[in-house]
Formats: structure tokens, sequence, C-alpha cells
């Protein structure tokens, strides 16, 4: 049958094909929809987690793969970071089954705090990775990706990057396909266990095998050569690959030699291609892989080429690629025009900027507010981390001082506290994130005599990722309702004696709390609990009651909420028929000092969540009461 | 059937259903279709696009600048902002109504859109539409999306059948907005061959 699906989906379609019998992962933009799309499809017999963190899915994993059994772990680029302590003892050790590692890599970065290049890792931990272009070629090529790791015994990595992840094709899926049958564990310490003989003995073998799975790749059906005989041609991976395509449509005649497995090289394809070549052009995304991979090559064989891309400038090192870059980088090389004609772009009006807030009735917002009114005026230094609650260092927030990687917010503010005695350290943590990496960091806190205060921003779900379940939450991948782990329990067993559960949206409360803590010492913790609003019903909606505002424009200035909105008073009722923000839009000028006489605070109908945070801040009550309409 | 069909909106209109559609009723037509949408950090009220890439030889993606056959824009801001995937002799259907940043009550930008509507005016072959006024008699701008689809089929520009749409749509809304939605296309449909 034919679906219309996500690259992802199409990774996750192509793992069911070669018969995976586990799958595990974090979530992480670009590569959160792989284990969604296996859940969605018929999936008997075959595990599927969403693990801790990646190293504990890579774990997983590699047991299942010394089994014998087919497993697919997958995760973010900076996820392998946290999964590449079992990864690189797994390249020594080796595998029985197939197991491949799908890190997705983020250029620009969209969505991620790096622009590191999996295929570093690659070459790092000497195992070989695969680098689609495209949805239909990660299907086909992460079946190839089992078939090598079993057919050399080595774990292997499967690079797509965030336009191959969420780009949508057709794919040809088998109607029929089931789980690999697996011998299971046998026993054998000269081999699972890993010792320095056996990592001596393995890495001199390791780097034979490359060798030979670089000639083999030499033969690999997208490692591709096209177009004619030239003095010039071009080297282009993943999507660049695709991209570099898309502008050479109409020069089919130029050389386009594309890497797909860009470790270990595929030395003999490559001189294959470059016979006859005197220049030679590379655009990759992320770092300058394929094109220190050229140079190596030309070096040892003596080639007369010439090696542009990243190192000499023509390619930027930073962010994505894309038609119009590499149009305009081909048109420079080639001397002909590549690519499509663009509109000029004169006089462009001032575009309203659109930056990501906190959704209006977020619970983080009331949670950053409780703790910026608790502190004011004394010494903080707020410790923030990865996550929607990232977004808190916007103003009027403005409570996020530092951003580092996962819960490193906890052992930061410990740092801080043994350096600023005088000043209070917050660590604010999400609950997937204390589950990921955050428990550790309590421990050495209590450990080590920090003092700090923990604020768990529990909102019972994974949020920022479309909303993954995790081990707070009761429920997982398999479909089963489990014990929750309760946070409040965790932090007491290791030793937080002072643990508070408060709803954030209880404002007096949460700001007694805050107060409670910081005035003792060691590690104290706060558990904002309050459910994520992208996943609950609003029961009601707040109203301003006009006749009451003062219009001192408190609530607005102080938490930032987007239903908050001002507008003319001519005749709008946010909320009546349709939407309340066009509604809003009357064409009303503004005048030159930016006021407007007949200006009103609104609440937009159709964002309001009901938390009631500004009714709490308003000082003359204006806001309020449940509209039952 | 070669055709570029980039939408632009802000997050929360309905662009991503307006996309499926748009594909789903290409290749139900016997065209191969690719497609990307905004996914990630773009949340409510974030400049959201979808690329719809209809034919055999679209290996981007995305929609290279100047490649689009036609721009289906949600807010008039939108519409600039992506205007230069817009191909010479490229049409865009666009909704006058415009939708201000989430945090304009804290940072007042004083957008109100008539400046865009200008702006775009001068660049291309342009339908106008007030969501607002279209929308009026369905009781919800939700229909905007279906609307604007009718609107593109209607002038003649996305180049596939009343009918595969309107099936389409049928498949992909809840049996009880069938009928609405069976409507607000029409009404669409009228205002683009109107235009056309």
């Amino acid at each position: 049958m034919k679906e219309y699906v996500m690259g992802n989906g199409a990774i996750a379609l192509g793992a069911l094909a070669a018969g995976v019998n586990l799958v595990a992962g974090y979530p992480g933009t670009p590569s959160s929809e792989i284990i969604e799309t296996v859940s969605k499809y018929p999936h008997e017999g075959i595990h599927l987690e969403w693990s801790v963190n990646e190293k504990a899915a890579l774990e997983v994993a590699v047991a299942a793969a010394y089994s014998g059994a087919r497993a697919l772990v997958t995760m973010k680029q900076m996820g392998l970071n946290v999964a590449s302590d079992p990864l690189m003892s797994a390249a020594y050790v080796g595998v029985k089954g197939g197991l491949v590692i799908v890190s997705a890599d983020d250029p620009g970065p969209i969505s991620s705090q790096t622009e590191q290049d999996t295929r570093r890792y690659a070459d790092f931990c000497r195992i070989p990775v695969f680098d689609p272009a495209s949805p239909e070629e990660a299907f086909k090529m992460i079946q190839d990706a089992f078939d090598y790791s079993e057919k050399y015994c080595t774990p292997v990595l499967f690079r797509p990057t965030t336009r191959v992840c969420h780009a949508y094709a057709s794919i040809d899926v088998p109607d029929d396909y089931s789980p690999k049958k697996y011998e299971g564990f046998v026993r054998d310490p000269l081999k699972w266990v890993i010792f320095p003989r056996l990592s001596h003995r393995n890495h001199g073998l390791i780097e034979e095998r490359n060798i030979n799975i670089g000639k083999d790749f030499s033969e690999y059906k997208f490692n591709s050569v096209t177009g004619g005989k030239s003095d010039k041609a071009v080297i282009a991976s993943g999507v660049s690959y695709a991209y570099a395509r898309e502008c050479l449509k109409d020069h089919e005649e130029i050389k386009l030699i594309r890497i797909a497995t860009a470790f270990p090289c595929p030395e003999a394809f490559l001189l294959k291609a470059l016979d006859g070549v005197s220049e030679v052009l590379c655009i990759e995304e992320l770092s300058p892989y394929i094109e220190e991979q050229v140079l190596k090559t030309a070096g040892r064989h003596h080639l007369d080429i010439r090696v542009s891309g990243k190192l000499d400038g023509k390619v930027p090192h930073n962010g994505e690629t894309s038609v119009e870059l590499i149009s305009q980088i081909l048109t420079g090389f080639l001397g002909i025009s590549c690519g499509s004609g663009q509109m000029e772009a004169e006089d462009v009006p001032a575009l309203p900027m659109r930056p990501p807030v906190l959704c209006a009735g977020c619970p983080h917002r009331a949670s950053f507010y409780a703790v910026k009114k608790a502190m004011k005026g004394r010494k903080a230094i707020f410790c923030g981390d990865i996550g929607c609650y990232t977004l808190g260092n916007a103003m009027p927030l403005d409570m996020v001082d530092t951003c580092l990687c996962m819960g490193a917010g906890i052992t930061m503010a410990q740092g801080f506290d043994h350096l600023h005695r005088d000043e209070t350290c917050f660590a604010f943590v999400g609950d997937s994130t204390f589950f990921a990496s955050g428990i550790t960091g309590v421990v050495n806190a209590v450990y080590n005599e920090a003092d700090m205060i923990l604020c768990v921003l529990d909102n019972s779900t994974t949020a920022m990722t479309g909303h993954q379940p995790h081990p707070g939450t009761g429920r997982n991948m398999m479909g089963n309702i489990v014990d929750k782990v309760d946070i409040a329990k965790v932090l007491n067993g290791i030793g937080v004696r002072k643990v508070i559960t408060v709803d954030p949206l209880d404002l007096d409360r949460s700001v007694e709390a805050v107060r409670e803590c910081a005035a003792e010492s060691g590690v104290k913790a706060i558990i904002f609990k309050s459910p994520c609003i992208a996943i609950t019903k609003p029961e009601k909606k707040c109203l301003i009651d006009q006749e009451k505002c003062i219009k001192c424009k408190k609530c607005i200035r102080e938490i930032g909420c987007p239903a908050l909105i001002t507008t003319g008073s001519k005749g709008n009722t946010p909320g009546c028929a349709g939407s309340a923000p066009m509604e809003a839009m009357d064409g009303t000028a503004d005048s030159p000092d930016g006021k407007r006489p007949d200006e009103v605070v609104v609440i937009d109908r159709n964002l309001c969540t009901g938390c009631n945070l500004c009714a709490q801040i308003c000082p003359v009550h204006a806001i309020g009461g449940e509209d039952r309409e | 059937m070669n055709k570029d069909i980039m939408i632009c909106g802000v997050g929360g209109q309905g662009t991503v259903l307006a996309s499926k559609i748009i594909a789903a009723s290409a290749m139900e037509e016997g065209n191969t279709v690719h497609s990307a949408e905004t996914i990630g950090m773009a949340q409510r009220g974030g400049s959201v696009t979808s690329h719809v890439r209809i034919g055999d030889r679209a290996y981007s993606p995305l929609i290279p600048s100047g490649s689009a056959d036609l721009i289906l824009a949600f807010e008039p801001a939108e519409a600039v902002r992506n205007l230069k995937y817009l191909k010479k002799g490229g049409m865009a259907v666009v909704n006058r109504i415009p939708t201000k940043p989430v945090t304009e009550s804290l940072h007042p930008s004083g957008y109100n859109g008539t400046e865009m509507i200008e702006y775009l005016q001068g660049k291309c072959d342009c339908i106008f539409v007030d969501a607002d006024e279209v929308c009026a008699s369905f009781g919800s701008t939700k229909f905007f999306n279906i609307i604007i689809l009718g609107i593109a089929a209607g002038s003649g520009r996305l180049g596939i059948d009343k009918d595969t749409i309107l099936a389409q749509i049928a498949k992909r809304v809840p049996a009880r907005f069938a009928d609405i939605n069976r409507r607000a296309f029409l009404k669409g449909y009228e205002i683009g061959a109107g235009a056309a």
C-alpha cells in the first residue's frame, strides 16, 4: 500500500519492513515522529519505548542486538552526546543482530543548541553512517543499514537532517512484515565483556574491516554519479544533494557526485568519479566532512585536483544550505546560470516579528512569575534548562539566566552557589528533563552540600517535542498504564528534606513556597504541578470588567500573556463569532505616541485558558469570573 | 503536471489541513507529490509555511525561490514574507485581515496589514479576500482554510478538479462538519472563478 508520510515516518516504516524487534529513543526535534509512527502501525511482537534518555535507549537496544535481534534507536543529534558512552564501547564490542542508531542532525540550527555533525561521530567511533537525501531514500536506506550492521557485526549510524525528517512523500509500504526471528543471547565473556585486551584486539580488526566496508560502499547504489565527463564536478550529500539536483535539472551534463555513506569513505568510488576532474566543489551541511575525505583521497593518490567547499570559504560553515544558496555557489563555480529566477525584493515593508512565546495559560509562566515575585529585590541566579520553559527568558518574565544542555541547570546552580554564597541559586527543570538527566544532579547537590532551590515545572508531559509520555505520566509506548514515578518521592528518597508541591496557578501559595525555601539552607525543591494547556481542555475563560479596569496594563507588563491584548473600544467584543485577533484589528491607526485614547485591555477568548493568573495580579480585581456564556 | 504551491500563515489558522488536502487531491489525480511543513518551535502565533510540490522533477523538499505557481496566504504580512517564492506570472490569494504578533500588546509594532496589501498590489497578480466577511455566514473564521482552497481551485490556477478536492475534504473533516465545509469550498470556488 502507498502511504504519504513524513521522512521520520518513512524511517519507521523502513525499520518495520526490516523486521525490527525493539525500538527505543528519547524525543527530540527533528527525530520524535519515528517512534510515534511505529506506534501507529501494527507492531505486534515489537518492544517499543520512550526511554528516560538516549543513553538508556541505546543500552536497551545494545542488549537486543547482542541477542541477535534487530534494534532501532532514535534521537536528535545532541542526544547522541548523551548516548556516546555506550556507543563508543558498543563500537568496540560489536553486535550480532542489526543495531541502527538514528541521530537526526539539525542544520540551522532550527530547534537545537548545536550544529554538530553526526558523521563525525561515525568517524570517531569507526562505524558506518548512512545519509539519506529524501524520505523515499530513507525508507530504503534504513533497511540497508540493518543489513550492513549484521553483515559487519557493527552498530550503524543513520543520519537524516531536519529537511529529510520533516518532508512528506509517498512510500510503498509492504502489507506484510514481521519482526525478525532471533537466536537469543549466547553467553560468551570473551565477546561481550569489554576489557582492555578485547579493545586492543578489536581496534585492529575494526580498522581492517572498515577498509572492506569502504570497498563495499564503493558499490553501494546510493553512492552515485550523474552527468557527463567534465573538468569540473560537484559533490553533495544529504539534502544538499537534492538541492543540487534541483539547481542542475536543466544542466544534466554537469557531473554530480553523491556520497550517501560518508564513513568509511568509499574511496574506490570516489577515485573513479573524480577521474578526469580538475576542480571539485563539495556541498554539504554542518562540517566539511566529505570535503576532508576528498582532500585525503587526493593527497594519498597524488591527484592534481582543486578541492573547494567550506575550507576555502566557498560554502558557509554554519546554517542550512538551500536551493538559493547552492544555485548562487554553482553559478559562480560553473560559470553557467543554475536554478530559477527570483523575484526582486525591493522596498519590502517592515515585517512583524513573530517570536515563539510561552502559550497563553502556560503554567510555566505562573511558576516563573511566582519565583520572580518572591525574590524581588534579592540577589538570585536562575538556571534554566531544555524545554518549552527556556522561553521563560523572554521579557517581561526574564527568568532564565543560563541554558546549557539537558539537566545542566541543576548542577550549574550548585556551581554558582559555591562561588556566590550571598545569592539564592535556582534551577528550573521540566518533568521529562528531570527524569532524563536531573536526578543525578540533585544527588550531587545533596552530597556536596549545595544551597539551592530546585523548581520542577511538572506539566505531566514532554511538551516541547509533541507531548510524549514519560515515567511520571503513568503510561508507556506499549499502550500500558503503569505506576507513575512520583517526583516528590524520588526527591525525598535521594535526600532532599524539603519538598513542596504547589499549583503554580495559585499565585499566593506559590510565592509563599518560594519564600519558605529561600529562608532555609540546603537543597530545597518546589514541584510546580499543573498540566500543559495544550493537552487539557480549558473549563473556563477570564473576562475583564471594563467598568472596573483602570487601564494600568499591569497584567500585560508583568506576565506578557498572549491572550491579553489592547484594542480600540470601537465595539469590539473579543470572542464573539470568529476569531478575536482578527476582529481586534479594526484598522484604527495608532497615534504618533503609540497611545490611543480609546484603547482598552481585553482578553482574547480564543487563547484564554482561564488560568486566572492575570486575575491574581490585577490591582483592582477587574479580571475574573467564570464566563458562563 | 508540475506545480509548486506555497501555503503560509500564522500557527493555528489551519494551513496544514489545506496543504494536506491539496497534496492528497493531486495524488488522487495520479501526480507525484512532495510537501514540507513548519514543525518544531513554531507554536500558535508563529509564522508557518507549507510547501506542496506536484510533479516528478521536484527534488528539493522546499519550493525554490521564484518557483511557486500559487501562494495561498492566510495573512497579509506572511504573503509578503514568502513572496520571494512566487514565480513571475504566479498568483497569490491573500487574506486581507492581519494577525498581529502575539507580542503586540507588550511591544507594539503598529502593524495593521494595510502596507502589506499596498506592497502586494504592486508586485503580483493577487486575489484579496476578507476572511471575516467571507466566513461570516459560516459562523467562524475556522472555515477560511477551506474557502481559500475553493478560491484557488475556482481561479483555475490549482489545476486540480473540483470534485477531487471535495472528495478529499469529505474524507478529512468530521462527518458532522462535512456539509458546512462543502459549502465553504463552493463559496470560495465561486469567488475564485469570478476573480479569474
